[in-house]
């Protein structure tokens, strides 16, 4: 049985599709059957940060209207066997997402037999987004150590809880998580960022992972290189340990703490 | 912290202050959450009504829903200036 899962933040920018290329690398690498689908309809980017942008023939879009089959949309990764993306299509119009559509695509997928159907969210909260989570079992709410981020989140969590199939049919709940990116623990420690902490305790939700601010994050996506595949990078390996607590694993957080300070600058401050 | 941190101008601590902003408004919100879409503009027109009489400031007004006992009580609160007139 596939289980769902929406990638969504509420706030543009803040590592949405960089987190989902991400998990969904991370998954297949655990061995799982993954597809990851791009539900910004008109900005189709996933693709991009997936390094497939010249493999797309057919979009979302065009399963939903008949114009191909689904097999024939999906883009096969080039590195693992097990991933497949379907992109978002390009066209302007903001009603070529139905609920029906929707719908009808996800079960398709879940007849391939995928074990994990990864949803990449558009900013913001209407059709896109609103599809993007319906249909979900699992969000990993992304969020920065910012004010508007903060908030944002705070919207979805309560759209989550309400506007969802599980919410409405009362079955069960979408499970939630956060993940804390573009963490910086120095700036926490100087006193201008919010901590981890102070983020749960806000939102009242504990963090699936933290991934640190990183210069790789850019050199991953002009590469087409999801990050989690870069090993000497902190926020691949970040991005890896949240895909294993995903799957019930216990890691310990990694890159949190402010790299410890030599005897002479705390002497003379930093 | 270096011992001559005291020389330095000692800046705000912003994060703190984010925090703070973000637990009441946060608050704030989660209690509007699932409230009919008429209020604000219930509110307003109330606040149009009211103006005819007393000269009230715009946020005079408070409307408040929530829910006590299995019964969802509109609580409306309007606080009056000082000195009644115009």
């Amino acid at each position: 049985m596939a289980e769902i899962i929406v990638v969504t933040s509420g706030k543009g920018g803040v590592g949405k599709t960089t987190t989902s290329a991400s998990v969904a690398v991370g998954l297949a690498r655990r061995g799982k059957r993954v597809v990851v689908i791009d539900f910004d309809v008109g900005l189709r980017n996933l693709d991009l940060i997936m390094g497939c942008e010249r493999r797309v023939v057919y979009d979302f879009v065009n399963v939903i209207q008949g114009e191909c089959t689904l097999k024939q949309a999906l883009i096969k990764d080039k590195r693992l066997d097990n991933l497949f993306v379907l992109a978002a299509s390009q066209t302007r119009d903001k009603d070529a997402l139905t609920k029906e559509g929707v719908e009808g695509v996800l079960n398709g997928l879940k007849e391939m037999d995928f074990e994990y159907i990864v949803c990449d969210s558009p900013a913001g909260i209407e059709k896109g987004a609103f599809l993007a989570m319906y249909f979900a079992d699992r969000a990993v709410v992304v969020v920065n150590p910012e004010v508007s981020s903060v908030r944002d989140s705070d919207r979805i969590l309560g759209l989550l809880a309400s506007k969802t199939r599980h919410a409405e049919t009362g079955e069960r709940v979408v499970a939630q998580h956060l993940l804390l990116t573009r963490y910086n623990p120095e700036r926490v420690v100087r006193g201008d960022m919010m901590s981890i902490a102070d983020v749960q305790e806000i939102l009242g939700l504990d963090v699936l992972g933290v991934v640190p601010e990183s210069d790789t994050v850019l050199a991953g996506s002009n590469a087409g290189t999801p990050v989690i595949l870069d090993p000497a990078s902190q926020a691949g390996q970040a991005y890896d340990d949240a895909v294993a607590r995903l799957l019930g694993e216990s890691v310990p957080m990694r890159f949190t703490d402010a790299l410890k300070k030599g005897f002479l600058t705390r002497l003379f401050g930093g | 912290m270096g011992i001559f941190d005291f020389l330095k101008p000692r800046a705000p601590n912003s994060a703190s202050l984010a925090k703070e902003r973000l637990r009441i408004i946060v608050a704030q919100e989660r209690a509007q959450r699932g409230a009919p879409d008429y209020l604000p503009t219930l509110r307003r027109e109330l606040l149009e009504v009211l103006k005819k009489y007393v000269n009230v400031d715009p946020d005079a007004i408070q409307v408040k829903l929530s829910q006590e006992g299995g019964h969802e009580l509109l609580e409306l609160s309007v606080a009056l200036p000082d000195k009644p007139g115009h």
